[in-house]
C-alpha cells in the first residue's frame, strides 16, 4: 500500500506540520484577498473625465453690483461671490465673541483668506457655498436685523439652522462647526475672477 | 394492453400517468430531501399555540420582501440610471409605460409597509422579551437584516433623481465626512465625483438592485435558519421545548402548517387590503411616503425649503439635529441606531414577556415607543425653536431607554411565570 503519511513507514500525522501549513495557507491566501480588493475599491475614486471636470473656472465680476451675490460652479459645488458694500464690511467687525472660529483658526481657507474678512480684498467675497454641517445652500440674508434684532447680516442654512456672518464665519449655536470654506482664487485680470487656482496653481 | 418483448413473452406496458407521478416523489427525495425539509421547517415544526396580533409581521415582512422585489425587478426594466435620463425615466414609468404607476406606486408605498411591518416586528421583541437568550443571534441577524433595509431604502430614494433624491444624499453622505482625518476622503470615494453626481447615482443603483438585495436575501435566510434552530418566542415568554409529551413534542406547541399558515393568510389578506388602500388611493400618503419636492429634478443649486428624510428615518434625523456640533450629532445617530445590537446584554431581567415584569420595565418601553414616535414627528419640523427643544428632551428619553435598561430591569418587580402557556381557546 502506497504510503501517504508524511512519517515514512507510519501512519502517524505530524500535526504540527499541518497546522504550519494550514496558517501558512490562510495568511498568503489573505494578503492576496487583500491586493485582489485593490482594484474595486479603487474604481470608486473619482474618474479621469470626473477629474478633468475639475478644472479652475473664471468668472466675469465686473457686472456685479455691489451688495449683490452671484453663484458659479466649481467641482460641482456652488461658489458664492459677494461684493460687499462699506456698510456690510462694517457689520462683519464687533460680534467676534459670538462666533464659533473668529480667526478660522480650525476653518479651512487658503492662507490669503485667513484673516477676519475671509477674502483677498474686503469688496469681493468668495465662498463655497455649502453648509459645512452637512452641504445644504446657506440662503443669503444680508441686511441687518433680517433673522432677529442683533443679526448683523450674513447667511442661513435652513436645513438645519446654522448662521454665518457676511465673512462666512459660523455663529455660536449652529450645528456646523467650522466656518464656510473658502476655495483657491485668483484675479489673473482686473474683474476676472479665477475659481480654484491660485498662485500655487490649480487646486 | 401488452407489448411483445425482444423474447416474445408478453410484459406489462412501462407505467404511465398516476402510477408514474407515484414514481416521481419517491424519486425525487432520493436526490433531494424535500419532504423532509418540509416536515423540519413546516409541518412538524411546532410553534407555540398562544400566538397573538403581534406575530403576524414576521411572515408580512417576507410578503413585501417579496413584493419589492418582483415591482422592483419590473421598475429595472423601464428605469435608466444616469443624471441626464433617470428623472425622465421615472416619468416615462409613471405616465407611459402601461400599468407603470402602479409598479412605481407599489414599489414606493412597499418600502414605506416593509419599515411599518418591521418597526411593529421589532416592538413585538420588545414586547414579549424574544431577543432574550436563547434568541440572541436570532435578534443580531434581525438588526443586521434592518440595518441592510436602511441602506436599501436610502439608495432607492435617490434613485428617481428628484431634488429630494439629490439634497437627501448630499445629507447623507456627508455624514460620512465627520469621521475624523478620513471623512473627506471617504466622501469623495463614495460620491465618486466632487459632488452627488452621475457616478453616485450609478453606483448607488447597482448597490440597489444587487449587491443590498443579494446582502437581504441571506441575512433572511439565516434569520429564519436561527429561529427555527432556537424555536419561536411566545407572548408568555415561556421555552414550550422544556415541556414536551410522550411523542417528544412539545405539549404547548401546534405546528406551523396548518395552523399558522392559515392564520398568517387571514394577516397578509387584511396586509393587502391596507396596501392597496394606499396604492390606490393616497399613493404619497400626504408627502409621508413620497415627498413633495422630489417631483421636481436634482437641481443642486437649489436646496429644497427644508430637507427631511421619509418618515422612517426621521427618528434618527431629529436626534441628528437636536445637537449643535455635526460630529456628536453624527455620532448620537449612529449610537441611537447601533443601541438595538446591545439590548440582549443590557436586559437582566429574569423574565422575558411584559406580561410577568414589573411597571419598570413596562413604563419603560412606553416611554420609548413614544419618544421614537415624537422624535419622528420632529424630525420631519423644521429643527428651530421648540422643536429642537422637544427633540433633546426625547432624545434624552430614548438613549435612557438603552442606557438605564441594566438598571431598572435589574431593580423591577417581576411576577412569577407559569409552567404552561396561559391560553384561552376561542
Amino acid at each position: 500500500m502506497a504510503d501517504h503519511a508524511g512519517v515514512a513507514g507510519s501512519d502517524e500525522v505530524d500535526l504540527s506540520r499541518r497546522k504550519f501549513l494550514t496558517r501558512a495557507t490562510i495568511a498568503t491566501g489573505a494578503v492576496g484577498a487583500v491586493f485582489a480588493a485593490i482594484p474595486f475599491i479603487e474604481s470608486w475614486n473619482p474618474s479621469e473625465r470626473a477629474r478633468a471636470l475639475g478644472v479652475p473656472t473664471e468668472l466675469d465680476i465686473s457686472k456685479l453690483e455691489a451688495g449683490q451675490m452671484t453663484t458659479t460652479v466649481w467641482r460641482r459645488s456652488p461658489i458664492y461671490v459677494v461684493r460687499r458694500t462699506p456698510d456690510m464690511v462694517a457689520r462683519i467687525a464687533g460680534h467676534d465673541t459670538e462666533l464659533k472660529d473668529p480667526n478660522s483658526d480650525h476653518s479651512d481657507q487658503p492662507p490669503y483668506a485667513k484673516n477676519p474678512l475671509r477674502s483677498r480684498s474686503a469688496e469681493f467675497l468668495v465662498l463655497v457655498g455649502t453648509c459645512t454641517h452637512l452641504g445644504c445652500l446657506p440662503k443669503q440674508r444680508f441686511d441687518a436685523g433680517e433673522l432677529y434684532p442683533s443679526w448683523p447680516g450674513g447667511f442661513f442654512c435652513p436645513c438645519h439652522g446654522s448662521r454665518f456672518d457676511l465673512a462666512g464665519r459660523v455663529f455660536a449655536g449652529s450645528p456646523a462647526s467650522i466656518n464656510l470654506r473658502v476655495p483657491p482664487y485668483s484675479y489673473p485680470k482686473e474683474h476676472l475672477l479665477l475659481v480654484g487656482a491660485d498662485e500655487k496653481g490649480a487646486a | 394492453m401488452t407489448v411483445k418483448t425482444a423474447t416474445g413473452a408478453a410484459a406489462p406496458m412501462p407505467k404511465t400517468g398516476a402510477a408514474g407521478r407515484q414514481g416521481f416523489w419517491p424519486w425525487l427525495n432520493k436526490r433531494m430531501p424535500v419532504d423532509k425539509f418540509l416536515a423540519d421547517q413546516v409541518t412538524e415544526y411546532y410553534a407555540p399555540k398562544n400566538f397573538n396580533f403581534w406575530y403576524y409581521f414576521g411572515s408580512l415582512a417576507l410578503v413585501v420582501l417579496v413584493l419589492q422585489l418582483v415591482t422592483g425587478i419590473y421598475l429595472t426594466m423601464f428605469y435608466k440610471p444616469g443624471e441626464a435620463t433617470a428623472f425622465d425615466s421615472v416619468q416615462f414609468i409613471m405616465r407611459e409605460v402601461s400599468w407603470g404607476w402602479l409598479l412605481r406606486y407599489l414599489h414606493t408605498s412597499g418600502a414605506s409597509f416593509f419599515f411599518i411591518v418591521v418597526y411593529l416586528h421589532m416592538f413585538r421583541a420588545f414586547l414579549y422579551g424574544s431577543y432574550k437568550p436563547p434568541r440572541e443571534l436570532l435578534w443580531l441577524i434581525g438588526m443586521l437584516v434592518y440595518l441592510a433595509l436602511m441602506a436599501e431604502a436610502f439608495m432607492g430614494y435617490v434613485l428617481p433623481w428628484g431634488n429630494m433624491s439629490f439634497w437627501g444624499a448630499q445629507v447623507i453622505v456627508n455624514l460620512f465626512g465627520t469621521i475624523p482625518g478620513i471623512g473627506p476622503d471617504l466622501v469623495l470615494w463614495i460620491r465618486g465625483d466632487y459632488g452627488i453626481a452621475d457616478a453616485t447615482l450609478n453606483r448607488f443603483f447597482s448597490l440597489h438592485v444587487a449587491a443590498v438585495p443579494l446582502a437581504l436575501l441571506g441575512l433572511v435566510a439565516l434569520h429564519l435558519v436561527a429561529l427555527h434552530e432556537v424555536g419561536s418566542n411566545n407572548p408568555d415568554g415561556i421555552e414550550i421545548k422544556e415541556k414536551v409529551g410522550a411523542d417528544g413534542k412539545p405539549l404547548d406547541g401546534i405546528p406551523f402548517h396548518p395552523y399558522y399558515t392559515v392564520k398568517d393568510f387571514v394577516g397578509i389578506g387584511v396586509f393587502l387590503v391596507l396596501l392597496a388602500i394606499v396604492v390606490f388611493f393616497v399613493p404619497t400618503f400626504g408627502g409621508l411616503f413620497l415627498e413633495p419636492p422630489n417631483w421636481e429634478p436634482a437641481n443642486p443649486l437649489s436646496t429644497p425649503e427644508h430637507i427631511a428624510p421619509v418618515w422612517y428615518f426621521t427618528p434618527y434625523y431629529a436626534i441628528l439635529r437636536a445637537v449643535p456640533d455635526q460630529r456628536m450629532g453624527a455620532l448620537l445617530m449612529l449610537i441611537a441606531v447601533m443601541a438595538f445590537l446591545f439590548v440582549p446584554w443590557l436586559d437582566r431581567s429574569p423574565v422575558k414577556s411584559m406580561r410577568y415584569r414589573g411597571w419598570m420595565s413596562r413604563s419603560a418601553l412606553a416611554i420609548f415607543a413614544v419618544s421614537f414616535i415624537v422624535l419622528g414627528y420632529l424630525g420631519m419640523q423644521p429643527a428651530e425653536g421648540l422643536f429642537v427643544v422637544l427633540a433633546r428632551i426625547f432624545a434624552a428619553l430614548y438613549f435612557a431607554f438603552f442606557f438605564l435598561m441594566p438598571l431598572y430591569t435589574w431593580l423591577d418587580p417581576v411576577k412569577p411565570v407559569p409552567e404552561r402557556l396561559v391560553y384561552h381557546a376561542h
